[in-house]
């Protein structure tokens, strides 16, 4: 692994739970020493901002289409807490795969 | 002037005792929007095309929480229905079925709808933020789900919602 790790935050707006979502996994990257670049945008932008912004995984809390060929997550377990650790888990991971 | 408007604006409390229904029945989550956004349209804090927009939003935009033990729902409009900020918090009798946030092919048993009245966008940022750490405290959905009057729903709200 080397290099930052790039990754978008799509919600249905990109205000309000993308900047959650996108809070929490700036946070789980530094616990793991995982350098990262994180861009919110709206579910609608996914496919212009994959163009533009190159991310190595995606977290949405908005259904987005699922052929994009880059790793997506849903990222809701970090507003509702449930499944919260194994979604960490699965971010790392991406992050570090990627 | 400004300034002054601005500290009433921020020390106001989110939720008011009469934008509390406990216990609440409702036939669906339409329903239960419907009710919270009477009171807060009685209350001033938002304009009659709210609920509407809000039902609407809930379609294409869910905000069913599968959280621990007890349901939520943050159903909500743009900040153009809003007029002053607040919460209007229902505590179901009996669940009700909202579409699952994230996973429009699921819907999550709600007990506790949280109705937000937000202005602007920023704040909404900020209100989520402390929201989800409220709803992630071990034990305070339970205590909403069990409060019997709107006194003790505000007071639950006020200590977990502080936004200066």
């Amino acid at each position: 692994m080397n290099g930052e790790r790039r990754v978008l935050v799509a919600c249905g707006t990109a205000i309000a739970t993308a900047t959650v979502v996108a809070e929490k996994v700036k946070e789980i990257a530094k616990e793991a020493g995982i350098p990262v670049k994180v861009v919110q945008c709206k579910a609608a932008e996914v496919r212009g901002r994959i163009a533009t912004f190159d991310p190595h995984v995606i977290v949405a809390t908005t259904p987005v289409p699922k052929d994009l060929g880059i790793p997506v997550f849903n990222g809701v377990p970090f507003l509702s807490g449930v499944g919260m650790d194994a979604l960490k888990a699965q971010i790392i991971e991406a992050l570090k795969k990627a | 002037m400004k300034a002054t408007q601005k500290q009433a604006e921020t020390r106001q409390p989110w939720v008011r005792e009469d934008l509390v229904i406990v216990p609440m029945r409702a036939k669906s989550a339409a329903d239960a929007i419907a009710q919270l956004g009477a009171r807060l349209q009685t209350g001033g804090f938002v304009k009659d095309t709210w609920t509407q927009a809000t039902i609407e939003r809930e379609k294409t935009f869910a905000t069913g929480l599968p959280t621990p033990e007890v349901g939520v729902a943050i159903p909500h409009a743009d900040v153009e229905h809003v007029l002053q900020q607040a919460i209007a918090v229902g505590v179901l009798e009996k669940p009700v079925e909202f579409g699952e946030m994230g996973n429009p092919d699921s819907t999550v048993p709600v007990r506790i709808v949280c109705a937000l009245a937000v202005a602007r966008s920023e704040l909404l940022v900020t209100l989520l933020q402390q929201l989800v750490e409220m709803f992630q405290s071990p034990g305070v959905l339970s205590q909403i789900a069990g409060a019997r009057s709107p006194a003790e729903i505000v007071e639950i709200f006020d200590h977990h919602i502080q936004i200066e």
